[in-house]
């Protein structure tokens, strides 16, 4: 029982940055953007996050900074693909390649520390919440234990994640805005002639995608590490990029999919160098490769048929 | 002012002016950065021209690196010439290093260099084509997405590379995770080794016959694609692939061919690094080598010469920035990443976003 608590509170840990960035995605790719620039997005704010964080001292004020250093890169991105209807893959590689540029050398310039930032002090970081009453029922049987355990003690970030999930269903299912998001990514030319205007909803898409993923790196830097670390999202955003897929670009089983991902990772931690009964030793490498084998067979329709939102990667231009 | 429009500068300028215009805009963006961790950008680049060109040893390393993103480059453009954005070479050199391996462990000893070169470079060709034709088929017959697929594929080699460097073909007693080194019938002669059997003296550098060998698949890339029915199959699929299905070109074999070819040209790059400099396989040997490739083809606008010439910018990069952080403690490699990004940016995604500011200078031209 220990142990399952315990896992799940891992899978909850390594989810919250995996759903923020997935939904991050959702948001671009529902608009009919291509968004593989998830990953420079968050290494770019776990920089500027953690280097915020260290010189006010104020995680907030980190994760105000590293929001504005991921939605920077975001507008970048909106630059390229709607007002100048460039290639959006090839821009989602540039954002990714100057973000593992430029974080180590800003680090090292500012911080002297290898490409690193110094580890942040106490009140830097943002820390693990006690919710209410966790300690009076704590000892309650499977409900309290699951609130005491399980629920409370996370950062406030996770926290808000949970708040993010149901507001970014109801924002894409239920809202005007929604509407207009998958009406512009499925066919653009319509919402055209209904009066929507496409480059407006795409910017709005890809700056709150922005906001996502700044949530998303500060989580890493200045929860997670107290520090930032050279290339430390470590395949965290084309993670995110899979699971979106795997929930076929909705957000509730993009989320499911984050969370069984991170099932797998936090499992996999705690299978290295065990013996399982019959199979022995499982490789930690035959675990952590698993998402991406899912994503491969998922797109190919062997389990299941991801079929993405119809105008993705294509720019739009208005007919003449 | 309209972006993003297909370019309507005559075709030299196209071809000279913007990528000119581009790769200074990603210069001066880098010199701003430069500027802001307090080092002065014109001696950077001093110090970076003549560790990468201003000796013979520094114009070994630079042309060692060359060759590996020449073939890199290659191996994108060709993707690209196919209408396919190929990200996974990085995954297909590391698997065509397998290939490599395997063959030297198995037969260095037995087999003699004029053989078991060729073998390996086989192996490298069929191993990195084979990791590339899976994307391909899922792509041509499945459908999905290619560069989702190839994101994976480097993904999964990263893994099963590691696993099996880590735990199957690791040298016994060793703690790192390398190989053996290899015998040395596996190893491709470094140039000055070459030189000096011909009474020339150069200096001691990495850069071997591989190098040979990528000028020659630069030469035959330019044949086989703007010369031969298949390059023209190739060229027509990428420009439209409906149009290529009219026409009664098997579009989908197409597809799956281009990516073998890409990848079984990553492949090479792996041949450069494991049997002309460091003799055994590591974890890292690849090193980003794919990756750059990208920078490198859409620079290099998909032409050999340009490949050529963009293989060997990003050479002097590689090598020139190494000496530079050498001098400059404050500046990183990272520095090199920074520029590669910058320049896939300008030169790839937003290839004419100088054309609007610069074709009244052509139109005015053409009036008088």
């Amino acid at each position: 029982m220990e142990q399952l608590f315990s896992l799940l509170d891992s899978t909850i840990r390594v989810a919250t940055p995996l759903v923020l960035a997935a939904l991050a995605g959702m948001f671009s790719e529902r608009s009919g953007v291509v968004d593989i620039g998830l990953e420079g997005k968050m290494l770019v704010a776990a920089f500027a996050s953690a280097a915020a964080a260290f010189v006010t001292h104020s995680p907030w004020l980190g994760l105000l900074a590293g929001v504005a250093a991921a939605v920077s890169m975001a507008m970048l991105h909106a630059f390229v693909s709607v007002t100048y209807n460039g290639n959006q893959l090839i821009s989602g590689m540039a954002i990714n390649t100057i973000a593992s540029g430029i974080t180590p050398v800003l680090a090292l310039a500012w911080f002297q520390q290898g490409g690193n930032t110094p580890p942040l002090d106490d009140d830097a970081r943002f820390h693990e919440v006690t919710l209410p009453f966790a300690d009076a029922l704590a000892n309650v049987p499977v409900l309290g234990q699951l609130y005491s355990k399980l629920l409370s003690g996370h950062c406030v970030l996770v926290y808000l994640t949970l708040l993010i999930i149901p507001l970014v269903c109801w924002v894409v299912y239920r809202s005007r805005f929604g509407l207009r998001l998958r009406a512009v990514g499925e066919n653009p030319h319509a919402a055209d002639t209904a009066g929507i205007s496409v480059a407006r909803v795409r910017y709005i898409a890809l700056f709150w995608g922005g906001v996502l993923c700044g949530l998303a790196g500060t989580f890493l830097s200045v929860y997670q590490t107290g520090s930032f670390i050279k290339e430390m999202t470590a395949g965290k955003g084309f993670l995110a990029l899979a699971a979106l897929i795997f929930g076929k670009w909705r957000p509730l089983p993009a989320v499911v999919g984050c969370l069984l991902f991170a099932f797998a990772d936090a499992l996999q931690i705690r299978l290295e160098g065990v013996d399982l009964p019959i199979i022995g030793q499982i490789p930690s490498q035959a675990i952590q490769v698993i998402p991406y084998v899912l994503t491969v067979l998922l797109l190919a329709g062997f389990v299941g048929r991801a079929v993405a939102p119809k105008a993705i990667g294509t720019p739009f231009v208005k007919s003449r | 002012m309209k972006f993003g429009q297909p370019s309507a500068l005559p075709r030299w300028a196209q071809l000279t002016v913007l990528p000119a215009l581009n790769l200074l805009a990603a210069l001066l963006v880098t010199a701003l950065v430069t500027w802001m961790i307090g080092e002065n950008p014109w001696e950077c680049l001093q110090l970076l021209v003549s560790g990468a060109f201003g000796s013979g040893e520094g114009i070994g390393y630079t042309l060692f690196y060359t060759t590996g993103f020449i073939f890199t480059g290659l191996a994108v453009a060709t993707a690209f010439h196919a209408g396919l954005f190929n990200i996974g070479g990085e995954g297909q050199a590391y698997l065509a290093g397998l290939g490599v391996t395997l063959v030297v462990l198995a037969f260095d000893h037995t087999l003699p260099p004029l053989v078991l070169v060729p073998l390996c470079i086989l192996a490298a060709m069929g191993f990195g084509a084979a990791w590339a034709f899976i994307p391909g088929w899922l792509q041509a017959k499945r459908g999905s997405h290619i560069v989702v697929t190839t994101i994976m594929f480097n993904f999964i080699a990263y893994s099963l590379m590691l696993y099996l460097i880590s735990h199957q073909l690791i040298e016994t007693g060793s703690q790192n995770p390398t190989t053996r080194e290899f015998g040395q019938n596996a190893w491709i002669p470094a140039v000055h080794q070459v030189a000096a059997g011909l009474g020339f003296s150069l200096p001691n550098t990495p850069l071997n016959l591989t190098f040979v060998l990528a000028l020659l698949a630069c030469g035959l890339f330019y044949l086989v694609v703007w010369h031969s029915r298949w390059g023209f199959q190739l060229r027509t699929v990428g420009v439209n692939e409906r149009a290529a299905r009219y026409a009664g070109i098997n579009v989908s074999t197409t597809i799956m061919l281009a990516m073998c070819v890409s990848g079984a040209l990553s492949g090479f790059a792996a041949i450069n690094e494991l049997l002309g400099s460091t003799h055994r396989m590591n974890v890292s040997f690849t090193n980003g080598v794919g990756f750059v490739g990208i920078a490198v083809a859409l620079m290099g606008r998909n032409h050999p010469l340009g490949i050529i010439l963009s293989a060997l910018l990003f050479g002097g990069l590689t090598q020139g920035g190494l000496e530079l952080s050498f001098e400059k403690p404050v500046i990183t490699r990272e520095m090199i990443t920074l520029i590669q990004g910058l320049i896939i940016l300008f030169c790839g995604a937003m290839e004419n976003l100088f054309e609007p500011f610069i074709a009244g200078l052509f139109k005015r031209k053409e009036n008088k």
